[in-house]
């Protein structure tokens, strides 16, 4: 991976009417790398892409590709294959003419079609089926016809609208799989939308995250989960603890952070420097929490009252309110919550070790 | 619905029902088309004998053939300009929101629900005051009118039925708004198109009315059964009405079964089982 920026968004704004879909977005998209942007709906994930394929012009704001301002051009006339949520096949022709419709369209001859044509059924195994009618075929297949129908150009840059948001769970890791070899092996970059977490962090270099029109945090997978820099950020990942507050002590590596819960120890985030009175805000994810009875000693502990349980699988996620009505989870496996008691209501200990505290430096 | 909870007698009620309604509605029909091979001069029970004079009548008479031919050129150019309007009306709904459209969808459609002989009358004055009546133009203006809603309201439903990624995808493609129209937009309107000029032939070639206002001396067969029947009733009326009536039948039919055969078609997106991937 070079570290050369494919594409860039240069202070791009893109509103509907008074809806700001995209606020002032400034975006580097490097060449050869799988970007993932992700986000809930309505977070402006699909505007980005859809203004980068050329679907919808930027209000302000500047969009090159490979250097060039791109902004004015129609989408069929830049090289932006783009694979949709739909799919979007046409249902009235064969497997092998839908491959071929971007070359027709650009008036490539006819020999030469065949043989890009051909040797692209053919890297996406679905040779077999070309001249059965798109229709006619499972949803493995007509994704493998989607991709091979936008690649057939050869195109620096592939972007993807959440194309794997129909599929059921195990071909969807399957496909998963076979889209990151192909990046890989084509070395092209890929530009991927979705609102699925395990989308975007099992495939992706690089996570972009919106939420209302704003890019949250952008990074590698590992980075961001392990760091988030924001509320929004952590809440998105799944890590519900959210404590805020302000310093109450900062004293070399030791920090408290006094919020209406407590009084608790943090660990230190050299990303954010803190001194007493600044506001904080630190995340404690579910799993690295403590369930007990009694008070535990030596951590962080608050009393919380049990709201119920929740069975995931393996494990259970316990969901419990503070005093101060402060929403907590913990996720834990069966084993470990067979001495506590987890009748509604009952008042239990939540607990936690400084390091398992990571201080939001967005906040 | 299981059938474990119907109550036979009122399954077979229902069905009779259907057979009289149907009975009602066709034996009319029925009765001319068995007149029409019926020798006597006036209709009448019992039948005389079968004969096909009549028929050698109506097609030895040149007032019927220049009737069938004013009809057929008409339900033609009609039908071609109809469908053609009726589907730019059908794109411009699906494609575009302006200020105003409720107002331009209900202009559109509108026609079919105006009483012919006001349609027919207004179209007379209209088109005598441009100096345009008494042709067969005249009969075919009108009758584009007539039809084209008919022929939106068919595009629409089809286009109404496709992704509307479908587009913009073959634009992301490389095509231009014109190719997309041409390699996307019409294939997959194509049964709807062709369903459209069946049908707006069938009413053109049916209508009487507003043929009546405009036509002048240039008569669809329609206006010249009236002639027929307002000199003498003649078994000729028979054969002209199974004639026109099996012509439209046909039409209506190729278009229903143009209709039919997409919607069982499986629909893009379906859920088929996973063969191999």
């Amino acid at each position: 991976m070079t570290d050369q920026a494919l594409v860039v968004f240069d202070g791009v704004v893109k509103s509907f009417g008074s809806f700001v879909a995209v606020e002032r977005m400034d975006l580097d998209i490097r060449k050869g790398e799988f970007l993932a942007i992700m986000g809930s709906s309505g977070c402006g994930k699909t505007t980005t892409l859809r203004m980068l394929a050329g679907l919808e012009a930027p209000t302000e704001g500047e969009i090159r590709l490979a250097g060039k301002r791109i902004n004015d051009l129609p989408t069929w006339r830049r090289d932006t294959p783009m694979v949709w949520q739909s799919l979007a096949l046409f249902p009235f022709l064969t497997v092998r003419e839908n491959v071929e419709f971007s070359l027709r369209m650009r008036g490539v001859e006819m020999a030469e079609r065949r043989q890009r044509v051909d040797k692209w059924l053919d890297r996406m195994q679905i040779t077999e089926f070309a001249d059965r009618n798109v229709a006619h075929l499972s949803g493995g297949q007509r994704q493998r016809v989607a991709l091979a129908r936008s690649l057939v150009t050869e195109p620096e840059i592939l972007l993807l609208d959440e194309p794997l948001s129909a599929l059921d769970a195990h071909l969807k890791v399957r496909m998963q799989t076979v889209l990151s070899n192909l990046q890989k092996e084509l070395g092209i970059t890929f530009v991927y939308v979705t609102h699925s977490q395990s989308e975007a962090f099992s495939m992706a270099d690089r996570v972009v995250i919106m939420s209302r029109g704003r890019i949250e945090q952008i990074g590698n997978p590992q980075e961001i989960y392990r760091a988030p820099r924001t509320k929004f950020v952590a809440e998105f990942l799944g890590s519900s603890n959210v404590f805020a507050g302000k310093v109450s002590a900062a004293d070399g590596d030791a920090i408290r952070i006094a919020t209406p819960s407590g009084e608790f120890d943090v660990a230190r985030n050299p990303a954010k420097t803190l001194a007493k009175g600044d506001k904080a805000t630190f995340v404690v994810s579910g799993d690295r929490v403590q369930l007990s009875n009694e008070r535990p000693v030596g951590v962080n502990g608050m009393q919380a009252s049990v709201v119920g349980e929740e069975f995931v699988g393996a494990t259970a996620v316990i969901h419990l309110e503070g005093v101060d009505g402060l929403e907590l989870k913990a996720q834990k496996s069966h084993d470990e919550l067979e001495q506590i008691n987890l009748i509604p209501g009952a008042k239990i200990w939540v607990s936690w070790r400084a390091e398992a505290s990571h201080i939001l430096p967005g906040e | 619905m299981s059938d474990f909870n119907r109550n036979p007698l009122v399954d077979w009620a229902l069905k009779f029902y259907i057979l009289l309604s149907f009975a009602f509605i066709f034996a009319p029909i029925a009765a001319s088309f068995v007149f029409s091979f019926n020798v006597d001069r006036f209709p009448s029970l019992p039948l005389g004998g079968f004969s096909t004079v009549w028929y050698e009548t109506v097609a030895a008479d040149p007032l019927v053939w220049e009737g069938l031919r004013n009809t057929l050129i008409a339900g033609v150019i009609v039908s071609v300009v109809a469908t053609a309007l009726g589907f730019g009306a059908a794109y411009t709904d699906f494609r575009y929101q302006f200020f105003g459209k409720p107002f331009y969808l209900a202009l559109a459609l509108l026609p079919p629900t105006i009483p012919v002989v006001i349609l027919g009358l207004a179209m007379l004055a209209f088109l005598s005051n441009v100096s345009l009546s008494g042709e067969i133009h005249s009969v075919i203006i009108a009758h584009v009118v007539m039809c084209a809603p008919f022929a939106m309201a068919i595009c629409r439903l089809r286009l109404s039925q496709m992704d509307p990624s479908l587009e913009a995808a073959a634009w992301n493609l490389g095509a231009s708004e014109w190719m997309a129209m041409r390699h996307v937009i019409v294939p997959f309107c194509r049964p709807a198109i062709f369903a459209a000029l069946f049908i707006t032939m069938a009413v053109s070639f049916d209508e009487f009315a507003v043929s009546w206002f405009v036509s002048g001396l240039h008569e669809t067969l329609p206006v010249k059964v009236l002639g027929f029947l307002q000199g003498q009733v003649s078994p000729r009326i028979n054969v002209i009405g199974t004639f026109v009536f099996l012509t439209s039948m046909t039409l209506v039919i190729l278009a229903q079964i143009l209709l039919m055969k997409r919607s069982a078609e499986p629909k893009a997106g379906a859920k088929l089982p996973e063969l191999a991937s």
